[in-house]
């Protein structure tokens, strides 16, 4: 039970006031001190499932790109098919590594105006190693004409999630928000401020994004929270962010995803478009389809009691391990402990057992199908 | 918040009630606030042995595991079915409804050892920044 602990390095976003005033708990996370909850987990996360939630992103990172080449230089960085995006589409993928492993996940939004680039919008635990890494592959292709700036510092990010969030931001602007469709994104004045308003999210729910210059992020807070009473909005920290991402099956890089985990054996080849030409880690990948991935990322949920599961734990079948939890929780919407673990491909498959060793007793565990949450439509 | 007058504390945040040669003992509101919603205890049974400043059980919270310390060398001669039960009970009532075991002791000197309120109160404060 340790107190919280700031680093010297420990960032602020515009919005850590109001955090405070809100009595929520900070933490240190990624150099950034975030909320982690305010009037605790299982009530924020019900909250974005019945109604709505305002999540302040600030420590996200951002980077545009832009110039003749921008297209060119993201299909050969990022693992998804840029060249399917219109003006004002976004799409999901990673930037993968030579050896087939993944740097990050990412989403890709080609901005509305077709001349004028794709923002990247990457992990905070990541943002260094993002910038370096595509600094260093562009200065690789000399032939490219693209500039890649982290603009990070001078980019806010606020997003809302839940059922409510259209009906909230609706109330806030002229746009007629029933054009946006899922991984659009469009500007939008929101209570008097300018933004990028993106229909994406981290929940698995209905919702949006919103980019905006990070002078005016503070604003955009105060109008979402005010507009949200009587919608049932309450302000949400990273602890509900992390347990609604595992409901949906959305992956944290650290946990289901890493240096050295492929993408096929994360689940999320979907976003590997292996078809679409020459990528970074793309043989690799390719030649791990064709043999088939060595080891699966799976869903569990606990049959027996015995605490929750944890990044990290130790998986056996029959007395014998055979991988690691990459993520697991107490889920608030069903109930019960659930997880993803990383397994080999030969215990794999919905309904097969699992133990999931919680301080050194094993717990029985059956694999389940994935998402663990899907909302209605 | 002041916590309860009638009770000692450790530094690792459990309280501790003293009952002729038994101890009551359960975690403080501020360790209940630090770790959110309570979702499994895992306490000894009844009849283990408990070493004093060593782990006797584990609370989780959605966040976290974090063990429980034993304020004394005993044995452990009842545990709180109901908050095993119904770990939430750790938030709403921790020194009532959600008291976690009670041990007969076997070395009174550690007792010497524990804060009392105004003091545990100052040192959680601390804690807490």
């Amino acid at each position: 039970m340790s107190g919280e602990e700031q680093g010297a390095e420990t960032r602020e976003t515009p919005l850590t006031g109001r955090h405070r005033a809100l009595g929520a708990r900070l933490i240190p996370f990624a150099g950034w001190l975030m909320p982690v909850q305010y009037s605790g987990i299982i009530q924020e996360h019900k909250s974005v499932r019945s109604a709505a939630g305002l999540f302040d992103l600030g420590h996200m990172g951002q980077v545009e790109v832009t110039g003749p080449d921008a297209l060119a230089f993201l299909q050969w960085v990022a693992s998804s098919d840029i060249s399917t995006l219109n003006p004002g589409d976004a799409i999901y993928g990673m930037l993968t590594n030579p050896t087939g492993g993944v740097i990050d996940d990412i989403i890709v939004y080609r901005h509305p105006d077709a001349t004028a680039g794709y923002l990247v919008c990457v992990n905070a635990s990541n943002r260094d190693k993002d910038v370096a890494w595509m600094h260093q592959q562009r200065a690789a292709h000399p032939e490219w004409n693209v500039t890649v700036d982290d603009i990070s510092d001078t980019t806010g990010m606020i997003a809302i999630q839940g059922p409510n969030a259209e009906a909230i931001v609706q109330s806030l602007t002229d746009a007629d928000l029933s054009e946006y469709r899922a991984f659009q994104w469009l500007p939008a004045t929101v209570g008097g401020v300018g933004v990028m308003a993106a229909r994406t999210g981290y929940t698995g729910e209905d919702g949006f994004e919103f980019f905006c210059d990070i002078s005016g992020v503070g604003k955009l807070w105060d109008v979402l929270m005010a507009a949200g009473e009587g919608h049932g909005l309450v302000p949400v920290g990273l602890g509900a962010r992390d347990t609604l991402r595992l409901e949906a099956r959305m992956p944290l890089y650290g946990n289901e995803l890493a240096d050295d985990i492929s993408p096929l054996e994360a689940g999320l080849g979907w976003a590997v478009a292996l078809d679409k030409g020459p990528f970074v880690g793309r043989e690799p990948i390719a030649a791990m389809k064709e043999s088939g991935p060595p080891r699966r990322t799976v869903g569990f949920r606990l049959v027996d009691r015995g605490g929750s599961p944890r990044h990290g734990y130790e998986v056996q079948v029959d007395g014998r391990t055979v991988g690691q939890v990459t993520s697991g929780a107490m889920s608030p919407t069903l109930g019960e402990n659930i997880g993803l673990a990383l397994v080999e491909r030969g215990v794999a498959g919905i309904g097969k057992p699992l133990d999931i060793i919680v301080r050194g007793k094993p717990v029985r565990a059956e694999q389940v199908k994935v998402p663990f949450y899907k909302r209605d439509r | 918040m002041s916590s309860p007058a009638n009770l000692k504390y450790t530094k690792t945040h459990e309280w501790v009630r003293i009952d002729g040669d038994t101890v009551v003992v359960g975690i403080t509101d501020h360790a209940q606030g630090e770790l959110g919603d309570i979702t499994y205890l895992e306490l000894p049974e009844i009849g283990d042995s408990v070493s004093a400043d060593a782990p006797l059980g584990v609370v989780e919270s959605v966040k976290a595991a974090s063990d429980v310390y034993s304020p004394v060398d005993g044995e452990v001669v009842e545990r709180n079915e109901d908050a095993i039960a119904s770990p939430e009970l750790v938030n709403s009532s921790p020194y009532d409804a959600a008291w976690l075991i009670k041990i007969r002791v076997s070395d009174r000197d550690k007792l010497d050892a524990l804060m009392g309120p105004a003091q545990y109160d100052e040192f959680a404060g601390e804690s807490s920044h």
